[in-house]
């Protein structure tokens, strides 16, 4: 935790803030940098380590290395530090650290990746500590000054008291001396019950400016002297650009390049976006198609549906003798259950700003990881990354899509790059984001089940066939032709997403199929369609064996007692074994991901002409510690909609190589008209973190889907349900 | 070349005619709390008031306008310094995630209490057609019913 190579750049990072003005994140620009390379003298607020700046007004300046893209991590994680650092929460401010300072700093402040709903629960114990740390720090500063033990001092509000004497300071007077001590070897942190900051539903730290139109994202940045880009890639997978006309648009008002990026895109830059976009439209461009130009979505589902019965299979979870019991079985339930592509569809499309000169490379963007754009920016510039640097801006949506591949970063510093000395605004349009997305993988499952006479559960087969995402993003991490995430929700073991039920003969395996679409890691990731395979196919085994979907999940479940506790939370809330209101049936689910054990009921009703209304979701998580329990909730309740629109509305076809829906009109996300009541229980069973961010999207399709079985007699097993005829049977 | 009142201010651009509206508040007025979503009219994150109506900007051509029509974005919602009763409300729930739909989403939801000062939870999801990817609806609902209990909301 040393400081002193900070302390340039923290100064760096304030002038430029007085600078710039608008922003309330640390950009800098050349302007600035080359004022203190001349020897400026900056302010330079007191860092007591790296993850506290305590100011001499008291002002605590928490650091968050994680970004904030909705989920409320921001918040969250400054709750954490509060909570050790005894301050004065409405003293709280926040910034982010630069990926660059965090290598110059030999990644003092750890990962930056944010997703997986890992953000709070993967550093929740170094971030406590960094609080903690400088709490102690900050006492042992104080009780130097007064020349007592620090043991006679204690820390509140940001306020330290020598007890036996009544004499007080406060932070902001000590923290330059604390600052310069040696961090403490033993920190110890609380036990969450005192907690005081943390685990209370304090208010977010970045809403007001959220209401106001003030916060700025990436697409709003402005940069002096700053041009704008449109940016189109070839829409059929694996194309390239052949040749573009750019004396065609060069004439345009405000054009001012016509650029190459890559070898598969074009960009117009002009003075103002909307002129680029208008150009870029104009441009005429000859794609090579590539190898993928007659790939459709058709061929893709007949590929996926010979996997089902392939041979060759990789095993993710097995017990027993699973086809001999199923072979024996008093009677065999089969069913295929089929997901489709889906986009992200962040509401803020994809875009960075950028600027190259020959020995500098600096990008500003929306990231879910600063570290790997930070890699994407130096790979592209040419240049090292200790001349680089990423600067994070508020993410306007991220669901995965800005997290592991930064193929928008290469597009900004490729342009920018031909431009040296320019800064370069790249904003996709609506219609590029749905082209060029990062999908949604595609599968299909086949179940099969066997009961015997009393209608248990003997013997169970599930064939996963279809895309890997982990092929797709991060292939050197496929070892054995094993996905290790194509399990999520079904793995014997490992307390990150583990299946709820004892089965005695059981056989879960993945034929890989890759098709032309490039996956992604969509919020939920695998455990989205994992649980709805699952799931709906436990409410068909029920049915088959003439059992309560309740009393036959339990029967299974007695070894998963934390799985049985939310599934049975919901169904008390929502009085399963009760009648519903007349006209509305009742849907369960339940599964474990991301750490937490999430489930859910759906009540829902389904009109003469087949019309789906979802009333009302009642949904229970247990994530070991709740830091912030209201937002929480609004986790719960976004992952409704995520997982509700997926479900109900959203695919993505291909057709000659290429995406067809090209914007919200043909992609449509669920509405406010059709968004149910949620409850939320919130149970905090201790012992361990888990993550909140995705689980419940697992549950929102198989809760829905079960109900509108028991509405309609219907099983639906392919989506989405725009397609079913949901007119009852 | 067009004289447009934004915000009560009156603001002469130099733009191509077919620029949309959207655009021009964007990046030659400036004011970029007004958001691009989808550019065909069909997740309202540019929504903005034209005369007290909520439009959506990215479909309308800044040549469509006229000086005589007030626009109204959401950094001029409220008087500088105060919040519209939504504004207040969206605070005290904590309404939004992202963000990024929520200037659209006052706006139109500012639009409709003008108009219905008491509206019905189901005139709520009826009227609120603004696309939330985060998923913020259920706030939103709130929102409203607690700026409209809270007494007549006034359109900027
Ligand atoms: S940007 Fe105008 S409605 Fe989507
Ligand atoms: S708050 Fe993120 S899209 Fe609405």
């Amino acid at each position: 935790m040393t400081t002193e190579s900070t302390l340039s750049r923290r100064g760096l990072m304030a002038t430029a803030t007085a600078a710039a003005g608008a922003f309330t994140l640390g950009f800098h620009v050349p302007l600035t940098r080359s004022a203190v390379a001349q020897g400026a003298a900056p302010a330079i607020p007191p860092e007591v380590n790296a993850w506290v700046v305590i100011r001499p007004d008291d002002t605590v300046v928490i650091r968050i290395a994680r970004s904030e893209m909705g989920q409320g991590t921001l918040t969250g994680l400054a709750q954490l530090v509060a909570e050790e650092l005894e301050c004065d929460w409405a003293k709280v401010t926040t910034e982010y650290p630069t990926p660059g300072q965090n290598l110059a700093r030999r990644r003092v402040w750890g990962n930056f990746s944010t997703g997986g709903s890992r953000g709070i629960r993967e550093s929740q114990d170094y971030v406590r500590k960094g609080g903690a740390a400088a709490r102690m720090m900050l006492v042992q500063a104080a009780a130097t000054a007064w020349n007592v033990p620090a043991a006679e001092c204690s820390a509140a509000n940001s306020v330290i008291t020598h007890t036996p004497t009544g004499r007080t300071t406060t932070y902001g007077r000590v923290a330059e001396a604390a600052g310069r001590l040696t961090p403490p070897e033993n920190v110890p942190l609380k036990d969450p019950r005192a907690w005081k900051i943390a685990g209370k539903s304090v208010a977010r730290l970045d809403t007001v400016e959220k209401t106001n139109g003030s916060q700025v994202y990436g697409m709003d940045l402005t940069l002096p002297g700053m041009l704008n880009a449109a940016v189109r890639a070839c829409p059929i997978f694996g194309g390239k650009v052949r040749s573009f006309d750019a004396a065609a648009v060069q004439g345009m008002p405000g054009v001012k390049r016509v650029v190459p990026v890559g070898d598969n895109a074009v960009a117009v830059v002009a003075d103002t976006w909307w002129r680029a976009k208008k150009a870029l439209d104009a441009l005429p461009i000859v794609w090579d198609e590539g190898p993928n130009a007659n790939a459709s979505s058709e061929a893709v589902a007949a590929w996926l549906k010979e996997g089902l019965d392939a041979p060759e299979a990789v095993v993710g979870n097995r017990a027993g003798d699973a086809r001999a019991a199923i072979t024996g079985a008093a009677k065999r339930i089969e069913a295929v259950y089929a997901y489709p592509h889906q986009n992200h569809a962040c509401m803020e499309v994809m875009n960075a700003t950028a600027l190259w000169t020959a020995d500098r490379c600096e990008v500003w963007t929306p990231t879910q990881n600063g570290e790997a754009a930070l890699a994407a920016t130096a790979a592209a510039s040419g240049l090292p990354a200790t001349q680089c640097d990423v600067h994070k801006i508020h993410l306007g949506g991220g669901f995965g899509r800005r997290g592991a591949v930064h193929d928008w970063v290469t597009q900004v510093v490729l342009i920018a790059k031909q431009m040296p000395g320019t800064p370069i605004k790249m904003i996709w349009s609506r219609e590029e984001d749905m082209l060029q997305g990062r999908f949604h993988p595609v599968t299909q499952c086949k179940l099969v089940g066997g009961l015997d006479a009393q209608g248990n559960l003997v013997g169970l087969t599930m064939r996963i066939s279809g895309q890997s995402i982990v092929a797709g993003t991060f292939p050197q991490n496929i070892r054995d032709g094993r996905d290790p995430v194509v399990f999520q929700g079904l793995n014997a073991s490992g307390g990150e997403a583990d299946i709820g039920y004892t089965i005695p003969n059981l056989l879960i395996d993945h034929a890989m199929r890759n098709p032309s679409v490039p996956p992604g890691f969509w919020r939920g990731v695998n455990l989205n369609q994992n649980a709805i395979y699952l799931e709906c196919f436990i409410d068909e085994l029920a049915h088959a064996a003439g059992k309560d979907p309740l009393a036959f999940r339990r029967a299974l479940m007695t070894n998963h007692p934390k799985h049985l506790a939310v599934l049975n939370a919901v169904a008390e809330r929502i009085g399963w074994g009760t009648p519903a209101p007349a006209g509305r049936f009742r849907g369960l689910a339940q599964t474990h991901g991301f750490g937490s054990y999430v489930a859910a009921c759906a009540e829902v009703s389904v009109s003469n002409d087949g019309k789906l209304s979802i009333h009302r979701i009642v949904a229970a998580t247990d994530c070991g510690h709740a830091v912030n329990p209201q937002q929480i909730e609004a986790q719960i309740e976004g992952s409704f909609v995520y997982g509700l629109g997926a479900a109900l509305h959203q695919e993505i076809t291909v057709k000659g190589g290429r995406v067809e829906q090209e914007n919200f009109d043909t992609y449509p996300s669920l509405m406010l008209a059709e968004m149910p009541a949620v409850e939320s229980i919130i149970i905090t069973s201790g012992g361990f973190w888990g993550g909140v961010g995705e689980p419940t999207i697992a549950v929102a399709a198989p809760a829905v889907m079960n109900a509108i079985f028991a509405a309609t007699g219907k099983r639906v097993r392919s989506l989405p349900l725009k397609h079913a005829d949901l007119r009852r049977a | 070349m067009a004289k447009l009142n934004v915000n009560g201010r009156t603001i002469d651009v130099a733009v191509e005619d077919d620029t949309p509206l959207l655009w021009v508040l964007r990046e030659q007025i400036g004011l970029t709390g007004t958001k691009y979503g989808c550019g065909v009219a069909a997740c309202g994150a540019c929504t903005v008031h034209v005369d007290g109506v909520a439009v959506r900007s990215c479909a309308t051509p800044v040549s469509a306008f006229t000086e005589a029509q007030k626009i109204v974005t959401i950094e001029g919602l409220a008087p500088a310094g105060t919040q519209h009763p939504l504004q207040k409300a969206w605070v005290e729930l904590d309404v939004p995630q992202c963000g990024f739909c929520q200037s659209g989403m006052l706006m139109a939801a500012a639009a409709l209490l003008a108009q219905t000062p008491k509206p019905t939870e189901d005139q709520i999801r009826a009227e609120i057609t603004n696309i939330c990817r985060c998923g913020t609806y259920n706030r939103v609902l709130a929102g409203i019913k607690r700026a409209a209990e809270g007494g007549p909301a006034t359109s900027g």
